[in-house]
């Protein structure tokens, strides 16, 4: 198991390397619009080299599903459609770009709640500040750094200085 | 028998870093001079054996010592000496090592410079990090050990992961580690003030020079990272918002938001319980970071073998000293002073909208990395959170960030007359608006993202200006500017202008490698020519070229634009002997307005190779901005302030820092 | 005591994180879970391996509960799961085999040398139903029902263990299931 695993990952590094795996010689002059095709299969996961796009991955599996692509393509079908080709098969997992829908409100909306919520905790916190009237360091606060930079600098200058505890 | 005496050497270290973690900090509490004296040495001796460690595992690969089996699995006689010395950390065990021996390097440095600080302080300090040293030398000794042995030994070893075989790629882990490692030092600063108790200006300006630094070498380390995945991996990407880039990111991200909270708290007392929390997050992230690359929970590009035993050490690890800072921090947090008021135009309230969008930002991406590992523990379906998203999520936030970013530095502390601001921002909005509009007319870029970019850009230049011009109303001439400069605060002035310039050349490459670049799959018979974006690319064929370790394909292309020469490239496609992996190299033709990018591919009969041609504009503007951010922060640990602490070094006796143990009160 | 728990909160977050990373280190991240699963099987038409003749369609396996086992020649894993499979057609579990991707000449061989577990096999030459059927990594058994609803997928080579605790037990309630 772990020497099949081991496999795999050599075979899908070697596939980052070759990184000409989308190169099948298919025909753009018809229906596929060459850069929607790109596009596309760059924002699919490949099942079998998971780190790897459609578009990247050199892996078998990810020739086929090209294939699958391209022909969908031919056959007039939209980026939809043809997502949703795959989807009914493999899942979302295939969707670089998580589809918008109640199971990934979380990932979708929950930076923007933690940004409302933020901004309030933000705003609050300004508010209690613009009262409050204190001295930007305290007295004390102040005196100890002072002497803490005074020591720094005694040191500096005068090695012998005499323990003071 | 060598490689017997690194183990033992770090056996040696792990015990000095049990003495370095516990009588300072037992000193500290119940004021034991001769204790707390011992922080140092320990430090001391711990570096030196790691050192001696990591000596041991380089002299087994140069040797190629094959009865070790790290060296045998990573490790190979046809190796160039150079990635020799790399492959030593090429894998788990050996990074790991390096890992350690960087955090000894950082802990020997904090008892150099760190001279001046109170004794109790430096004690507690290095107490810190030695147990953190602690933790990842027994995960070192216990489940991952570098020096074991086989046997019989092996003739000849696995090879160097040919993808490792770089230069970019040798120097890229020791400077990220520098940087994850070195937030560990503004971590230890942090538990030291909150043991403490005293969370003051002192700590903040104790603590920001180490920061600044760390927080140098880290991004530094991305950019590398990001540079290497350029060239090396032949798609033309520099950022894929992978787990691991994610893993560097995030503590990048928490340690930024830091700098710019210990300004804060240094300036004005404020916000102390803020930039303490931070300290401990960032330094969690760069944990967190070394637990999802090794642990094998997520599915990433380069993964250490994963293995559960070691990710449940780590998490065990992470969790004691995360969760145990966190506990100090609840505990501590509610005695902690609140710093001076400010009003709601200020620079405190810039700053802390800083933090919050930086906040904000390492928290989504923390989400996009966890929420396939989330999604599937809570039974709710696999999902993959790529690009597309990472990329959304970016573009809505980062502008708010950049439009703060502007304003900020041209806010007084404590309060800012509206009216006063307005003024002095109306211009900068303007021009760049207009500017921004202008440049996405169909007849110049045609994009509205270009355009937008300008304006970001635009806008962080001009303000940035306005800022130069602020500090110069009263000052003119070149002898000023230095003067300036070499003053209190100047280069930490000059630092923040040249990061946040960093940040508008990074923005513009971004974008404008994003929207403009072409890309162009092809198949060439040698002579044929093509044409791409003006540059006319005619393949000369290729030959059979014999590398150290490797056998090439060498292709040349030539690129002419309107008749002259521009450049001859050399893509080459790589099988090497031992792993047998076919690696690209891609030809590239760097320039400071456009790369030109070509990647072999395969032969397709008759002397015909695929190739991959790019255009891209702009691109070497994402690395600049990164050096920019780098070198800003460089300048800016090299302030004045701190450089006065510097000098405080030499002249110490160990009689007056016994003294000192005066001026820190007790716990 | 709000004040407390305000101060409580980064511990909190930490906690729920640090437990689900240790929930992460017993799942596997690159097992992807089918869609298909409690949905009808896909329709398909494919010849038979050994007599190309004869038609195979998802239609075969309504009235029964049985398996469907995606194998081939090339796939090294399958033969660590065959000898299991040899012992449940002894057993009596009716497994369909489908040869995904493979030479008609080299499958017949290989059934002949380890023995043919199989009461039919489809043909696959090119993949396209293995990929309505959402294969990516051979071999995968998917376990359909009575009414030829897909219930249950595996992937990755059978062994008796994860047989007799997934699926055994699963087989044994479709099968007391009425219709």
């Amino acid at each position: 198991m772990n020497l099949l695993r081991l496999l795999v990952l050599l075979f899908c590094l070697g596939g980052i390397n070759t990184a000409f795996a989308g190169l099948e010689k298919f025909d753009f002059s018809g229906n596929v619009d060459e850069e929607r095709y790109k596009e596309l299969i760059l924002e699919l996961r490949c099942l079998v080299c998971q780190n790897q796009s459609l578009g990247d991955s050199d892996a078998e599996l990810a020739h086929d599903l090209r294939r699958e692509v391209y022909d969908l393509m031919n056959s007039g079908q939209s980026d939809d459609q043809i997502v949703d080709f795959l989807v009914t098969r493999y899942g979302d997992f295939v969707l670089y770009n998580p589809p918008v829908k109640p199971d990934t409100y979380l990932l979708w909306f929950g930076p923007f709640a933690l940004l409302v919520i933020g901004i309030l905790v933000l705003l609050r916190t300004v508010r209690q500040r613009q009262k409050q009237t204190a001295p930007e360091i305290s007295a004390e606060e102040q005196a100890r750094l002072n002497k803490i930079l005074a020591d720094a600098d005694a040191a500096n200058s005068n090695s012998n200085r005499e323990p003071r505890s | 028998m060598i490689p017997e005496l690194g183990q033992f050497a770090l056996i040696l270290a792990l015990v000095l870093a049990l003495v370095q973690s516990i009588f300072p900090l037992v000193g500290s509490l119940n004021r034991t001079p001769s204790w707390v004296a011992l922080a140092r040495p320990a430090a001391w001796g711990q570096f030196v054996f790691l050192a001696i460690a990591f000596a041991v595992l380089t002299h087994a690969f140069l040797v190629d010592d094959f009865s070790v089996v790290y060296v045998a699995q990573h490790g190979n006689t046809q190796l160039p000496t150079i990635y020799k010395f790399s492959a030593v950390w090429g894998a788990h065990e050996g990074s790991l090592l390096l890992w350690v021996l960087i955090l000894g390097t950082w802990t020997v440095a904090v008892s150099l410079f760190g001279r001046h600080l109170p004794d109790v302080v430096l004690a507690r300090v290095l107490s810190v990090m030695g147990m953190i040293s602690i933790g990842f030398l027994s995960f070192l000794l216990f489940t991952s050990n570098p020096f074991e042995r086989v046997f019989p030994a092996p003739l000849e070893g696995g090879d160097l992961n040919p993808l490792l075989q770089d230069f970019g790629l040798a120097i890229h882990p020791p400077m990220l580690y520098m940087g994850y490692v070195g937030l560990s030092v503004a971590f230890a600063f942090a538990i030291s003030a909150l043991m403490g108790g005293k969370l003051d200006a002192a700590w903040a300006r104790w603590s920001r020079p180490w920061t600044l630094i760390a927080w140098v070498f880290l991004t530094i380390g991305i950019v590398l990272g990001s540079w290497w995945a350029y060239y090396e991996l032949g798609w033309g990407g520099w950022w894929f918002w992978d787990p691991v880039e994610n893993a560097s990111f995030m503590p990048w991200l928490a340690a930024t938001a830091l700098i710019h909270s210990l300004a804060v708290t240094e300036k004005r007392g404020a916000f102390k319980r803020w930039t303490v929390l931070l300290a401990l997050t960032a330094f969690s992230l760069s944990l967190l970071g070394t637990f999802l690359v090794r642990s094998g929970v997520l599915t990433s590009v380069h993964s250490f073998a994963a293995d559960p035993a070691r990710g449940l050490f780590i998490l065990i690890f992470l969790f004691i000293v995360v969760g145990g800072s966190l506990v100090l921090y609840a505990v501590r947090a509610p005695d902690i002073t609140r710093g001076g008021g400010f009003g709601m135009l200020s620079r405190e309230s810039f700053l802390l909208g800083n933090n919050l969008l930086l906040l904000i930002t390492t928290a989504f991406v923390l989400l996009g990395t966890l929420a396939p590992l989330l999604y599937d523990a809570m039974g709710w379906g696999k999902i993959s959170v790529g690009f597309p998203w990472f990329n959304s999520m970016f573009v809505i936030f980062t502008p708010l960030l950049v439009i703060l970013m502007g304003i900020g530095p041209l806010t007084r502390w404590k309060q800012h007359d509206p009216k006063m601001l307005g003024r002095t921002l109306r211009w900068a909005f303007v021009i760049s608006v207009v500017a921004g509009i202008v440049a996405a007319l169909p007849m110049l870029t045609d994009s509205l993202s270009a355009g937008f970019a300008i304006a970001l850009s635009l806008w962080l230049t001009t303000t940035l200006l306005l800022t130069l011009q602020q500090r110069f109303r009263n000052k003119s001439g070149f002898a000023a500017i230095w003067r300036d400069m070499n003053g209190q605060g100047g280069r930490a002035y000059y630092g923040m202008w040249l990061a946040h310039l960093g940040i508008a050349v990074f923005i513009i490459g971004v974008t404008f490698v994003t929207q403009f670049d072409i890309e162009k799959d092809v198949r060439m018979s040698p002579g044929q020519e093509i044409e791409l974006s003006g540059y006319v690319f005619r393949f000369d064929g290729t030959k059979v070229h014999q590398g150290p370790n490797y056998r090439s394909d060498l292709g040349t292309v030539h690129v002419s634009k309107n008749g002259r020469d521009v450049a001859v490239l050399h893509p080459e496609k790589r099988t090497y002997l031992v792993q047998t992996m076919p690696m690209t190299e891609a030809g590239i033709d760097a320039g400071f307005t456009r790369d030109i990018y070509v990647s072999l591919g395969e032969p397709v009969g008759g002397g015909d190779w695929a190739l991959r041609l790019y255009y891209k504009p702009f691109v070497r503007w994402i690395w600049l901005g990164g050096l920019m951010i780098a070198a800003g922060g460089l300048l800016a640990a090299s302030d004045k302030r701190y450089r006065m602490r510097l000098l405080a070094l030499d002249s110490r006796t160990a009689a007056a820092s016994a003294g000192k143990l005066s001026t820190e009160g007790r716990a | 005591m709000p004040r407390f728990f305000r101060y409580l909160t980064p511990l909190l977050v930490f906690l729920a994180m640090a437990a689900l990373l240790y929930k992460g280190l017993s799942l596997d991240p690159k097992k992807v879970p089918s869609p298909l699963v409690d949905r009808p099987a896909p329709a398909f038409a494919l010849p038979e391996l050994h007599s190309p003749e004869i038609q195979l369609s998802d239609a075969d396996f309504k009235g029964q509960v049985s398996l469907l086992n995606v194998w081939a020649t090339w796939c090294v894993s399958c033969r660590q799961e065959h000898r299991l499979l040899m012992a449940l057609e002894r057993q009596g579990i009716p497994i369909y085999g489908l040869n995904y991707k493979d030479e008609r000449d080299a499958a017949i061989r290989w059934l002949q040398q380890f023995g043919d577990p199989y009461k039919a096999v489809a043909f696959d030459a090119d993949g396209r139903v293995g990929i309505d059927w959402g294969v990516y990594g051979t071999p995968e058994t998917f376990v359909i029902d009575k009414q030829g609803i897909v219930r249950y997928k595996h992937i990755g080579p059978l062994t008796t263990e994860s047989f007799d605790r997934d699926i055994r037990p699963l087989i044994e309630k479709l099968r007391g299931a009425t219709g």
